[in-house]
This record gives structure tokens, sequence and C-alpha cells, in this order.
């Protein structure tokens, strides 16, 4: 779960970690008067669960109380697009007003936990300010990569290192506190990153966490209540939501092949494979170990539901779920859900037979392929022709009316 | 022979009166599988299908003598009974339980690697040497006994694989789910180094996804020319959105690595069969060997 740079930032306060002076606002308005109350000049920075927000214009500095109005007007409600966020954008609805920090110098700081080593690891680098990847590519020898012991934790010695290789002699005390309680919110709030870029030094000589990035492990919400209490939906999007809701797990995509499969890797594979086919798929779809009824008719409702979609690709290797039970729970979900276009059909594993033949006498209308080569050549070729139906019958509409006008 | 379990194997299963510890220890009964014990905590001295059941796993191994625990309890106390197995001196484990917090993981895999524990997992559907023992969930009969290895981090699609090559007239030694989680007990080093070593085996296959660098570093192995066997490879998700998590925790695009293409592209360098379509995996295995002479 990704948190807000706000959200971010309240936790790092509670942990006594220095941050600007700064309130989140709704409301152009409201951004005005926190700007008065801050003194200029204030920055605003666009309170949104992507990255690349101050490249696509999502952070600006205010040095005139006409600039903040001027500004905030311009912010709110609009789409931001960012390297991260694909052409559609996202909405600006909360602006981060904080108090311009006077800054000396930018420093980067970030923890994760590194897979190769399967511990936490510290990456700093006094190059603060640009991505961390393109330090790794420019100036690789100032990247600081410290591997942390999960039992005995950040220990002063490796904390000392890192002043030094920072140049932070003058903040010594300062640093030390600072390092040691990120190391706390990383592992006291169960986080997958926790990024500051820039940590500041300011003019006066003190540090100051400018930016901030949380990602909290989905996995430890259950024992993390305050921050899955502050988990924002207003950015999901909606069907994604809905399934989640219903246990499924659901990622739109651009194609015209709706998905429903049984298992995160075979979803993966049916994606993949439908595209070698020459087909486009709508989305991924990992319908879990369950597969009942109503998950099924709830998988349909939400394919559906995309105009886009041509046909649809059910996938379902039998394993701990049977095929004859999937079977059944298709049937059940047709009558639930009107489903117009072409369904195809590949069940294999535990009673396939079974589940086949419970398909043939229903006196529905499937496709049915023996195996994933088969059903994807069929499923392709049925969005593409429809598809093609769809244009040539566009086609003739509009050769009919030129006729009409010429008559 | 077999690889890492055996039909001697004694397996304790954690979790035992749960829904799915109960269904899967009584199907692993059926397929052959030695489960001497259950274990679950204020449970102890109930029975299931004929499985006595203990309140911890210090007198399950008192007393039955388990070799290896299969692990079927919820994420919040998971890790908790990982290490419980591995304080009773228990050596081999296999943790079906998936959405285990990732920092408990972290804990849990620097005991294992001080104790020299095999652990299979976490979020895996287990390992199964067909027609000898079956230690997880998946469906024993779509295996058969035979010559290929096969090392997945998906469940699905193991069975997809699997199915393939049985389909294709081969066989597999022994089928392992390495996990779909970014942190798992064992990489596929560890099940290439073992599968070289076991007679039984001829070639292997590595299923890979998207995310993280184990495909890499197992082709960086490969490479060194640690590995004689033919080795194939498929990895899913070329067509995931990258930043996206694509069901399993460990199956995201983070920035430019973890692609599918890099992956591909290590794999290839090493010498690695690379079949890249997965509808054609166990055709391709069955035309290289005979190409090759090995079956």
């Amino acid at each position: 779960m990704k948190l807000h740079e706000y959200q971010a930032k309240e936790v790092l306060a509670n942990y006594g970690i220095p941050v600007p002076e700064g309130r989140v606002t709704y409301f152009p308005d409201d951004a005005w008067m926190v700007s008065m109350e801050l003194g200029l000049p204030v920055v605003l920075k666009a309170q949104v669960l992507t990255g690349g927000r101050g490249k696509a214009g999502g952070v600006r500095i205010a040095r005139t109380s006409d600039e903040v109005r001027e500004i905030a007007q311009e912010l709110f409600g609009k789409k931001l697009v960012t390297k991260q966020t694909g052409p559609e954008g996202v909405v600006i609805r909360k602006l981060l007003v904080e108090k311009a920090a006077d800054i000396e110098r930018e420093i980067y700081f970030s923890i994760v936990v590194d897979r190769t080593t399967s511990r936490p690891t510290v990456i700093a680098s006094k190059r603060g300010g640009m991505s961390i990847e393109e330090v790794a590519e420019k100036y690789p020898e100032d990247i600081i990569k410290i591997p942390i012991d999960p039992v005995t934790g950040f220990l002063p010695y490796q904390i000392r290192r890192l002043k030094y290789d920072l140049g932070l002699m003058a903040q010594e005390k300062e640093a030390a506190k600072i390092f040691s309680a990120l190391y706390k919110v990383f592992v006291e709030k169960d986080c997958s990153l926790l990024e500051l870029n820039p940590l500041v030094v300011t003019k006066t000589g003190h540090l100051l966490a400018v930016d901030a990035k949380m990602d909290v492990d989905d996995n430890a919400l259950f024992r993390r209540k305050e921050i899955a209490k502050m988990r924002d939906l207003t950015e999901a999007d909606p069907d994604e939501l809905e399934a989640r809701f219903s246990g499924l797990n659901f990622i739109k995509l651009q194609g015209n092949i709706g998905c429903m499969v049984n298992g995160a890797g075979l979803a993966m594979t049916t994606m993949d494979i439908i595209k070698l086919a020459g087909g486009e798929p709508a989305n991924f779809l990992d319908v879990g170990g369950e597969a009942t009824p109503e998950t099924i008719a709830k998988g349909f409702e939400i394919i559906t539901r995309d105009p886009k979609v041509k046909a649809i690709f059910i996938n379902i290797f039998g394993g701990i779920v049977r095929c004859d039970k999937v079977a059944n729970g298709i049937l059940q979900a047709l009558k639930k859900v009107e489903v117009k276009i072409p369904v195809v059909i590949r069940l294999t594993g535990m009673n396939r037979e079974e589940g086949m033949e419970i398909l043939k006498k229903s006196g529905l209308k499937f496709y049915v392929a023996n195996d994933l080569k088969e059903a994807a050549k069929m499923v392709s070729e049925l969005a593409n022709s429809s598809e093609k139906s769809v244009v040539e019958a566009k086609k003739v509409e509009t050769k009919q009316q030129n006729e009409k006008k010429e008559k | 022979m077999a690889v890492c379990v055996y039909r001697t194997s004694r397996v304790l299963v954690q979790g035992i009166t749960g829904k799915e510890g109960s269904y899967h220890a009584k199907a692993c009964k059926d397929y052959g599988t030695k489960i001497v014990a259950g274990v679950t905590p204020g449970k102890g001295g109930q029975e299931v299908d004929g499985i006595p059941v203990f309140n911890t796993v210090e007198e399950a191994v008192k007393e039955t003598h388990p070799n290896v625990s299969l692990i079927f309890v919820p994420p919040p106390f998971a890790a908790d009974a990982i290490l419980e197995a591995v304080g009773s001196g228990i050596k081999t484990i296999v943790c079906i339980t998936e959405g285990i917090p990732v920092l408990d993981m972290v804990k849990v895999k620097r005991v294992i690697e001080k104790e020299g524990v095999t652990l299979i997992g976490p979020n895996c559907p287990g390992i199964i040497t067909p027609g000898a023992t079956k230690i997880g969930i998946m469906p024993g009969h779509i295996f058969t006994r035979g010559s290929i290895g096969i090392m997945s981090r998906s469940g699905t699609l193991l069975y997809e694989t699997a199915d393939q090559i049985t389909r294709a007239g081969l066989g597999q030694s022994t089928c392992v789910g390495i996990g779909g989680d970014p942190i798992v007990g064992t990489d596929y080093i560890f099940w290439l180094k073992k599968f070289e070593e076991d007679p039984e085996t001829e070639a292997m296959m590595i299923v890979g996804e998207i995310g993280g660098n184990a495909e890499e570093k197992a082709a960086e192995f490969i490479k060194s020319g640690a590995i004689k066997k033919p080795v194939f490879a498929f990895i899913a998700g070329r067509t995931a959105p990258p930043g996206r998590r694509m069901g399993h925790a460990g199956a995201i695009i983070m920035g430019k690595s973890g692609t599918a293409e890099s992956k591909y592209q290590a794999l290839r360098e090493a010498g690695v069969h690379v079949i890249e379509n997965p509808g054609i995996i166990g055709e391709t295995i069955a035309k290289v060997l005979k190409e090759k002479a090995i079956i």
C-alpha cells in the first residue's frame, strides 16, 4: 500500500524526524490560507500516488500571494500525467502546502528489502534530488549500500560510517538520531520502501526530510491498522476495487480479450499466449483457488462491463478446484449475467471429462479448446474477426450514408 | 532416488485441523505420503483421519519422529510456525501459506540460513516426486514418474508445465514450487544443484516469472559451467504492465528490473533452451531431448 507524501510525513514527525511545516489542503482557498499562515515562499505539492510528480509539474514553488492562488487554481482538478501514470494520468485532489526550505545541499536516503540478500538495506548517496537510478548510472561510486541484520538492527558503527560518507560531521548527533529513527519507522510500520529524496541540509545546518515516500507491505496491514486506515481509494480503479472486495485479483489492461484464470502464474501466462496468438488481453484476472459460481459471475460482470471486450477466455487448471465444479459454476454464473460475446473455455486437470460433459449438455454455445495453444488462437481469431466485422459494418454504414448524400 | 523428499520421508502437518490442512493431509496420505502427525495448538489429543494431533511440534517430534514439516498455518502465525519447526530440529520445511509479512520472512530467512534448514515456499504448492511422495497441495494425478525436474515460482503454472510434459510422453523426477513471495527459502540455484546430482533427472525446467532477479542469478550459475544437464526455461509475465503486482507479491516489475526480456536474455546467454511460447513447453522439451538423443 502506497502512502501519500503528507501521510508519510505525519508518520515521520511522530518519530521525531524533522519535516517541513505544512498542511494538506483540499481547495484553492484553503491552500492560500495555509500559505499565509506559514509565510512565503511556500511549495505546493500534488498529493497523488505516483512517482515523477516534480517532472510532470506537480511540485511548484510560490513566492507571492497571487502566485499561490494561480498555482493552486491550476493544480486542483488537473490531470497529472507522469511517466508512471500512463496517458490517462491522475487527477489532483489534494495539495500539500509547505514552507519552502533553505537548501544547502541534498542527500538521498532509502531503506528497502533487498530480495537478493533477504535483508533490509539502507541505500544512500550525497547526490540527492535526482532519481537513484540516474545516480546509479552516472555516479555508481557515490552509492552507499548497507545491509542490515534483522536481529541486531541498524548498528551504531553502520550509522557512523553513513555519516562520514555523506559528510554529515557537523550534524553528528542529529544525523544519528534521524537515521536510527528511520530504521525504526521501517520496521515498526512494516515498510517495503521508505525513501527520502531529498533529505536536505538546510542553510542553518540542520537536516530536514523535504520529500518522503512510504510503501507498506500489504501482507502486514492486519497488524498496522493505523496505516491501513490511511488508504486512499479515490485513485483506485473502481472495477479493480470491486473485484478485490469479491476476493478476485483483477488488473485492467488495454486489449479486447477478457481473461478468467485460476492462479496468478497461469493468469500471466494466459495474457502472454494471447499476445503471441495475435490478440490483446483486456485484463489480468485470477479467480483464486475457489472459483465458486459467485466469483465466476462477478468475473463475467466486471469483464463484460468493458465495451472494448470482444471475446472471453476462461482458462482453468483443475487442481484443488475440480473442473466439474467450475463448469457448473460457469453455467450458474451465466444465468445471473448475460454474456453476448463469444466465450472460449479450456478446462484441464482434475475431472476434466466431467466438466466438458456438463458444458456440452447445457445447450449453451461455447468454444471449447483442448489446450492452451489452441484456445489462445481461437479466442484471438474470434476477437479480431468481431473487430473486423464492426469496422466493416461501419464501412458499409458510411458507404450507404455517402450514397444517400450523393442521391 | 528423488530430490529432497523421499518415499520414506516422515511428514508432520502444522495447522492440520484447519480446512486446508485437514483436506490436504488426507490427500497427501492417499497419494502414499507418510503423514505421521499433526500440530494445532489447543487441539492436542484429537485425530484427523487417523493422524494424531499434538499441541506443539516438540511433542510431535518426540512421539512420532517426523523429518519434514508441511505448514498450513494462517499468515499472522506462519513465521512462528516455521521457526517452531526449526526449533524442534526439523530440517526440511514446506510452507504453503500465502500472505506472510515480508519482514517476518526476513527474520525466518536469517534463522534457516544459520541452521541449515531447507525451506520450500512460502506461498507455494509444495514438492512432489511422482509415484513416491507428495508433500503439498498439487493434484497428484497429472504427474508421471520420469526424468524432468521442474522448479516453479507459480503453482498452477507448475501444473500446466508438468501436464504438458506428461502429455508429450515424458515424466517428472521431482517438481517443486519455490514460492511466489519476494523472500522464499530456496532459489533456483539450490534446485539446479540438486537436480544435477540426481541420477534420475536428465533435464530441468525453470518456470519463472517477472520480478526480482532469481532467474538472472540462475543464469549466471549455469553459465559458470556448474550444470551439465540440459536446462529449459519459460518466464511468465511478458505482457504485464510495470509497477503492478501480478497476483503474487513477488511478481512486479520495478523500473527496468525484473522484466521477462532481461530474464530471457540472461538465460539465453547461459545456454538455456528458452521456450517463449507457453503452449509448446512439453513438445519442445521432447523434441530437443530427442535431437540430443537423451531420450
